[in-house]
């Protein structure tokens, strides 16, 4: 089952995307939009492109060819500083987190208040404590630094920096890696919780089929540069894409 | 093919073409760094923590530096002039050799060693730890909040730092002259200050400035274009290390001969 909706009412949407490292094609033609509202995960073997296409789409990256339009508009287009504009909306979770480390804790969660907003330190301080709540984090870690925490304290901390600032689009990228299964299982629960509270539209990576089930309304399958199936989270289990196959039954496609 | 292609002409004209790449590289880098440093939005508290890093926490390795060589450099005319009675003179070729040149140089190259290397391993940390891309996800310009301080505090601490070390380069010289030859102290600085004319110190002081750019520019280079994880923050922090030495040297002569001229 391959279907993509309509790009022109979407919140995020990849159109034709190429991206190329040298003579490896990494992208070939990636078509993919997300409804407002909705989250999707996006699946894929490694090295098939699933961080490249959160970074085009964050403009740390440039496609060789496409469009990567937000809320309508080419980012790809933009300059440094009308993009700057445009991610005000955006929040991030990185993968090992990307905690600042010479901040502490609340530093990290307010820093576009500060930085990018102008927000006060003091009112910025008290929103970065009110966004370690909600990631059930309690105040006194705000003053500790990325270092003194654990992998999965990291990641709410990641989690909460990415929230603070009510956005419209989330991104996550491989929320789970590197965590133990009850940890993990919080964090995806923390995701959901937080998506739909905010009501925002969410992208995630994942090779974790029980976090992309929890976090995501629908899947899409990245495979040679492309999308080769997408569904809902409850057609995963009857889809007959072989890989999709192999990545819910984990077993080899040989 | 590569560097060492059998072929020396290609050899020579592709590492021609590679060094001129590079320079490009550097200029680009160099001017948007200071169009960010120049045109808001500043960030204070980045700037003022610069330049606590770069000038305040200097002052010790700077300080001992500066009195060591003057105490050298006053050993060695004391030893060397004697030969032609020049020994009279110390203080004067003291504080010459300190302004014009050994201040500004030495402090220089001090904080090549402890900034520029500090500057890139900590950015090209960053770079590989995705904080910087975290930055810019966080509509926050990197090259403004972590590049734009850096240059600022590095080109305007070395000039202080300089005149620091003109004061105790010149004090060292005065110590050891007192106890070698006896010369009083208030006549060691009596020579000095009617020697000394405003353009010894000046000339130093647009030198150290020069340096303090090319410091900066050198951490922040490198570790920007840091790439392949730990070893690559490694190779950038040598790197910045050794170009901002070479670069100060020869910066350093180029400045001289035109000061020469003045």
């Amino acid at each position: 089952m391959t279907q993509t909706p309509m790009t022109t009412n979407a919140k995020i949407a990849w159109m034709g995307i190429t991206k190329r490292f040298g003579a490896q094609v990494v992208l070939d033609g990636l078509d993919l939009a997300v409804a407002p509202g909705r989250s999707l995960a996006l699946l894929g073997r490694s090295g098939q492109g699933k961080s490249v296409t959160l970074k085009l789409a964050l403009g740390l990256m440039k496609p060789d060819a496409g469009q990567v339009l937000l809320d309508g508009v080419d980012v790809t287009r933009q300059s440094e500083a009308e993009r700057r504009a445009s991610f005000r909306g955006i929040g991030m979770l990185f993968q090992g987190g990307a905690l600042f480390d010479s901040l502490p804790v609340w530093e990290n969660v307010a820093f576009r208040l500060i930085n990018a907003d102008g927000i006060g330190r003091r009112e910025a301080r008290e929103r970065a404590v009110e966004a370690l709540a909600l990631v059930k984090l309690a105040p006194d870690v705000a003053d500790r630094y990325p270092s003194e925490l654990s992998g999965g304290m990291q990641k709410r901390a990641g989690l909460a920096r990415a929230i603070v600032g009510t956005p419209s689009l989330l991104f996550f990228d491989e929320p789970t890696t590197g965590l133990d299964p009850i940890t993990a299982g919080a964090i995806n629960e923390l995701i959901r919780d937080r998506v739909t509270s905010l009501g925002c539209t969410a992208v995630s990576i994942t090779h974790d089929m029980a976090s992309a089930r929890t976090i995501a309304d629908e899947l899409a399958m990245l495979d040679n540069g492309r999308i080769v199936w997408r569904g809902r989270a409850d057609e995963l289990d009857d889809a007959d894409h072989p890989l999709v196959r192999a990545f819910v039954t984990g077993k080899s496609m040989e | 093919m590569g560097l060492f292609s059998t072929n020396p002409v290609a050899a020579l004209g592709r590492a021609t073409l590679e060094g001129i790449a590079a320079i490009g590289r550097v200029g680009l880098f160099a001017a948007r760094g200071i169009s960010a440093a120049l045109s808001p939005p500043w960030y204070p508290r980045q700037i003022l923590a610069q330049f606590a890093s770069v000038g305040f926490l200097s002052l010790p390795v700077v300080g001992l530096t500066a009195w060591f060589t003057g105490a050298a450099l006053a050993l060695n005319i004391y030893s060397g002039g004697d030969r032609f009675n020049a020994e009279t003179v110390l203080p004067q070729i003291v504080a010459l050799g300190i302004t014009r040149e050994l201040g500004p140089v030495l402090a220089a190259l001090m904080l090549a060693g402890r900034v520029a290397s500090a500057m890139a391993s900590e950015i090209g940390a960053m770079r590989a730890t995705e904080q910087v891309d975290a930055m810019v996800t966080l509509s926050t310009d990197p090259r403004r909040y972590l590049i734009a301080p850096r240059l600022i505090a590095a080109t305007l601490s070395l000039p202080l730092l300089t005149l620091i070390t003109d004061i105790i380069g010149v004090a060292g010289g005065m110590q050891v002259s007192n106890y070698l030859i006896d010369l009083s102290p208030s006549i060691y600085i009596t020579n000095t200050m009617d020697f000394l004319t405003a353009w010894d110190v000046e000339s130093g002081l647009i030198k150290s400035a020069v340096f303090g750019f090319i410091i900066g520019l050198m951490g922040c280079f490198h570790g920007d274009n840091a790439k392949g994880g730990a070893r690559g923050v490694g190779r950038a922090t040598t790197s910045a290390m050794v170009s901002a030495a070479v670069l100060i040297l020869a910066s350093d002569y180029l400045l001289t001969s035109v000061f020469a001229l003045k």
